[in-house]
């Protein structure tokens, strides 16, 4: 249902991930999650090594933060992010290259985990990991099935339905044998036999390679799916995979007993369990037509977005938008000197006219957005009643399902910014439900 | 970098098509049925049509250049559109002062006075239709033959008003139907050609099927039950449905005009009820009311159903059963 | 002949039968109401503006009849005035509560704040705000797109094209409150409504650290602490690096207004304090090498850029003429067009 199929751009699909050279300075925000923002635990003139933990989760929702390179800690404080908005982050400056010593930093594959559930999310919650496609949900709270709630089936996110990115593409061509070590350990960790790989048919190269791996894991199943924007948005995965529907918020995809996992993840959780890595670099795909070389880069976390952008060959002359992550989803950026953080999954320079949004006109009711929208909503609707701040009306027609995969506003041949008053209807009526929430709540 | 960055919300991708790009396309797909109807009507089309675009295109300019004091908005071709639209639902041999009045009722009285595009709750081109068919009801039904004047039986009066006056359904032979070898608007004889003009929308995504489809399917179920309550023989069970579709404005009128964005439903539940309503409609009319052709009527009737079905005809939400 | 009389006779009929059926229907579904609210509903301005917390001036009315204390309902936009006739009417204490009128908190005009990026999405503070810092290098600074504009019921507020900020017009406002809900970023402030539109307030609300500020914007509040420790009212506060004037203690002596290095203090229809010369020579001097600081320490009233050329305004600011004046003897009126042309005609009416 729904959905559009933009051009893919995968520009950098054929290049192989090339380790980008340690940054000389990293700047590591506290908030890198959703959820409390981690709470640090150096100060500034403390000396750190590599992996080593700077900042602990705050609470059940947050996340660990560990240094990614070994030196000196510059400062603690507010620094501007990549939109511009000043954060909480710890600057590390590098001396050399040392590390914890517990990390195993070999590239020998470890098969056997012979740890119990609870000691593999215990590793993961030490370990910092988080959703890697973007949403940045701490995985540990994921793999915690509350009580009364039962998972049947782990799904690993392979779509990348995204156009430009290749991390993920990247990662089960390069790293598939850890990654479905990964999923074994993932699936003991939830207590589920059955394990699904989302692959989108434009990467037919993945999903041969992870077809013949998965061969000897037992439960492990590749699954093509139909290239289709947003495929890979969480919902629409279980759907495509298992053929439920998750209801609106706010229920979970546990609630129809589906937990999934982004690639990338699952590699980062076979390095967390069988390696003792902290979640401290990231394939990062760096793109754009403007872009001398297009790469896949494993970046530490920390690093600044410009360091990448001279990997591949430096901003181009008519370079009008620096994206954080895809151009459907991704949030463009002010300060380029910002860091890559564990939910950035790419960086797409948008160049000449593509950077530039075309005038708006007005809309004629071609319900093109209607047709184009995955959740079943109507966008033209939902825009124009968020400009009347009709909220009742928006949160009647279920504008929390919105899942701000932004098809509507592509598809839209009048260019009317659809998704951009939605989004602003959707955090108004989260809001009002949320104020309603807590009104309701100590009266119980 | 001597540039600022621009910053805007996602997504950063925008649509290949734009407003004038699919009005573009539906002039193009129009443009078979023109060329038919040349041959089968003469020059006047190509007179009729040049005029009733110009002035649609005339008065929009003016209307948004003078009264609204709006942007330009011609480039667009939605004016054309209307143009050639309203043009096709003329007879070839209609005056000059009747298209010009036409156009101002489609475009002035129709459309900007809502608002303009997207905001006329009537598809302009057929209010001005029905306008000039109830002020100027001669003119609007002296049809000229075809040029070729094969068709001695029919000339002046269109298949569905023989029909009407009770000379039997299949008199026609179908290839006339197909080609558009009869009287008859100028856009609307040309079957085969207004077919073409469709899989080209289609192709170009700038309709779905669900409306032409449904509406033609609803006449011809119609016309089977009709004619098999009426008896007859068993060829008119498949020739009386064919008939209905092929005759008259109905395959004009259900691939071009019950389409049209502004007034037809947003969600495809509610456009198929739109759509029937408007094939039950066509088909009553044609059999049991006063004129021999319904299908403006029955648009414009169903165009005035549109809000409600928008508001109560919500798409299948996501994960709720 | 005939037929024309039954026709009119027919519709007659028609007409009465339809009237009483009307008649009673009406009956049967009377809700009834005090006809105070009607009465009281009239009272009141009739903008249905929302500055009372009711949705419109019928609820505002309503709650006025049926509550016993309307000491905590107050119609900002009628006023003391309204207030006392309505209380007067239901013999009730009216609450009182003096005039109010909405305060941008933000000097950030176009030469004061560069642009460091270019905005292309909706045109909405609220959008915008919800996606990044702005379009300049301050993360509190007004977005200028002007949802306060677009939300005022008595277009009292304006975006003025050459500062790219909102202007308020005072005699309009009427201080519902309507565009300080609406600005994201909170910069709008009621504050208390001087005589002849007097005002001082500090025109920033940055709490970024003082360096910050210098490098976003030449007007902005670096938290210095120099007007605090000059009020003689302990009107000023300043908290997370921000200044603070307290409507209710100021008294409009504008010692701090000359204090202030950056001109974030914003003075409105008064002229300044004369500066003792010790004090402004030695201050004029490093201006002069940084006409960025000096621009706002001249009258508020004259165009900021003209008055920062200008060392003998500066020197001697009472020796300016009336401001309008002023603007007009200008070569060029620079930045503030619309207080150089309303704000002196205003003065000149009271």
């Amino acid at each position: 249902m729904g959905g559009v199929h933009p051009s893919e751009n995968k520009l950098s699909r054929a290049k192989a991930i090339e380790a980008l050279p340690l940054p000389e300075v990293v700047q590591i925000p506290l908030a890198q999650h959703i959820g409390a923002p981690a709470t640090a635990v150096v100060a500034k003139g403390d000396k750190v090594l590599t992996g080593q933990l700077i900042a602990e989760a705050t609470g059940f929702m947050s996340a660990n933060i560990h240094a990614p390179i070994s030196g000196t800690v510059q400062s603690v404080d507010l620094q501007p992010n990549g939109q511009g908005v000043r954060q909480m982050m710890i600057t590390i400056k590098r001396e050399g290259d040392e590390w914890v010593e517990t990390i195993d930093r070999s590239t020998e594959l470890v098969k056997e985990c012979t740890l119990a559930p609870q000691e593999i999310i215990a590793k993961i919650k030490a370990a910092g990991i988080v959703g890697m496609g973007g949403a940045t949900f701490p995985t540990q709270v994921k793999l915690s099935v509350p009580p009364g709630k039962k998972a049947e089936c782990l799904i690993i996110n392979g779509v990348e339905c995204e156009p430009y990115l290749t991390s993920d593409h990247r990662t089960m061509l390069e790293h598939g044998e850890e990654l479905l070590v990964g999923v074994t350990i993932l699936m003991k960790a939830i207590g589920v036999r059955k394990a699904y790989i989302g692959i989108e048919n434009n990467k037919p190269d993945a999903i041969a390679h992870l077809r013949s791996l998965a061969a000897a894991y037992a439960g492990v199943e590749v699954v093509p799916l139909k290239v289709r924007y947003p495929q890979g948005g969480e919902k629409q995965l279980i759907a495509a995979v298992t053929g439920r529907q998750v209801p609106p918020p706010p229920a979970l995809p546990i609630d129809v007993g589906a937990v999934v996992c982004n690639a990338s993840t699952t590699y980062a959780v076979y390095r967390a369990v069988q390696k003792n890595m902290p979640l401290i670099e990231r394939v990062v795909t760096i793109t754009g037509k403007g872009l001398k070389e297009p790469k896949n880069l494993l970046t530490r976390m920390g690093t600044p977005i410009t360091t990448l952008l001279e990997a591949a060959g430096g901003l181009p002359e008519d370079a009008g938008k620096v994206i954080n992550g895809g151009p459907m989803m991704g949030r463009a950026m002010v300060n380029l000197a910002s860091p890559v953080t564990k939910g950035c999954s790419g960086v797409t320079v948008m160049s000449g006219r593509d950077a530039e949004r075309k005038t708006a006109g007005q809309c004629m009711k071609c319900a093109k957005c209607v047709e184009a929208c995955p959740m079943g909503l109507e966008p033209y609707y939902l825009s124009k009643m968020t400009q009347k701040k009709n909220w009742d009306e928006i949160e009647a027609q279920m504008i929390t399902s919105c899942i701000e995969c932004g098809c509507c506003q592509s598809t839209c041949p009048a260019y009317l910014p659809l998704l951009d008053w939605i989004r602003l209807g959707k955090q108004t009526t989260m809001g009002i439900i949320r104020a309603r929430m807590a009104a309701a709540a100590p009266k119980k | 970098m001597a540039n600022k960055l621009i910053v805007s919300p996602s997504p950063h991708v925008q649509s290949t098509q734009s407003t004038a790009t699919i009005m573009r396309d539906v002039v193009i797909a129009l443009l078979p049925a023109l060329v038919v109807s040349t041959v089968v009507f003469g020059t006047g089309v190509l007179a009729v049509t040049a005029l009733s675009v110009a002035a649609c295109v005339l008065f929009e300019y003016l209307i948004q250049r003078f009264l609204v004091k709006g942007s330009c908005t011609i480039c667009n071709w939605s004016a054309v559109v209307t143009g050639v639209l309203l043009a096709f639902n003329l007879p070839a041999s209609i005056p000059w002062w009747i298209v010009l009045i036409g156009a101002f009722v489609a475009i002035a009285v129709a459309k900007m006075t809502f608002g303009g595009l997207g905001k006329n709750p009537f598809n302009p081109a057929l209010v001005g239709r029905v306008f000039l068919l109830i002020a100027y009801p001669v003119q609007m039904t002296s049809f000229p033959a075809p040029v070729s004047g094969a068709l001695d039986a029919l000339s002046g009066a269109t298949p569905l008003a023989a029909v009407k006056h009770g000379v039997e359904a299949g008199i026609v032979p179908m290839q006339d139907l197909l080609l558009g070898n009869m009287p008859g608007s100028l856009g609307e004889v040309a079957s085969l050609a207004l077919v073409l003009g469709f899989v080209y929308l289609l192709w170009r995504k700038v309709i779905t099927w669900h409306v032409p489809v449904t509406v033609l399917a609803t006449m011809a179920l119609f016309a089977f039950v009709v004619a098999l309550s009426r008896g007859g023989d068993a060829a008119l069970l498949w020739q009386f449905p064919l008939f209905h579709i092929l005759a008259g404005g109905a395959l004009l009128g259900s691939i071009f005009m019950a389409t049209d964005y502004a007034t037809s439903p947003m969600t495809v539940r509610g456009a198929v009820i739109y759509a029937v309503g408007i094939g039950a409609i066509t088909m009553c009319i044609r059999l049991w009311g006063a004129y021999p052709e319904g299908m403006s009527f029955a648009i414009l009737i169903m165009n005035s159903v549109t809000p409600l079905l928008n508001k109560y005809v919500k798409p299948t939400r996501f994960g709720v059963k | 002949m005939e037929v024309l009389l039954y026709t009119i006779l027919t519709l007659c009929v028609l007409g009465v039968l339809a009237a009483i059926v009307l008649y009673f229907v009406a009956q049967k579904f009377r809700v009834e109401e005090d006809p105070r609210i009607d009465c009281v509903e009239k009272m009141l301005p009739g903008a249905n503006c929302g500055g009372c917390g009711f949705a419109g001036c019928r609820g505002m009315a309503e709650a006025l009849v049926k509550r016993d204390d309307i000491s905590a309902l107050f119609c900002p936009v009628g006023g003391g005035d309204t207030m006392k006739a309505v209380a007067a009417y239901l013999g009730k204490a009216a609450a009182e509560k003096e005039p109010q009128v909405a305060t941008v908190r933000c000097g950030g005009t176009c030469d004061k704040r560069p642009r460091t990026n270019r905005y292309d999405g909706a045109s909405s503070c609220a959008v915008s705000a919800s996606l990044y810092a702005g379009d300049t290098g301050c993360s509190f600074g007004c977005l200028g797109h002007g949802d306060c504009v677009k939300v005022c019921a008595f277009d009292a507020i304006r975006i003025n094209p050459a500062t790219g900020l909102p202007e308020v017009d005072a005699d309009k406002c009427t201080a519902c409150g309507a565009c300080v809900k609406a600005c994201p970023k909170k910069i709008i402030e009621l504050r208390k409504k001087w005589p002849k539109n007097r005002a001082v307030y500090v025109s920033c609300v940055s709490h970024d650290k003082g360096a910050v500020v210098m490098k976003a914007c030449k007007a902005g509040c670096i938290g210095c602490g120099k007007c605090e420790k000059v009020c003689p009212f302990g009107a000023i506060t300043v908290e997370g690096n921000l200044a603070y004037i307290d409507p209710q203690k100021c008294k409009l002596c504008r010692k701090c207004v000359n204090e202030c290095p950056t001109g974030a203090i914003r003075l409105v229809g008064m002229e300044p304090l004369p500066k003792a010369p010790k004090a402004a020579a030695p201050a004029a001097a490093p201006k002069a090498a940084a006409p960025k600081a000096a621009a706002t320490e001249g009258p508020k009233l004259v165009p900021l850029k003209a008055s920062a050329l200008d060392p003998l305004r500066l020197l001697n600011p009472l020796k300016t003429v009336l401001p309008a004046k002023a603007a007009a003897a200008e070569d060029r009126p620079l930045v503030p067009l619309k207080e150089a042309a309303v704000h002196p005609l205003r003065q000149l009416k009271h």
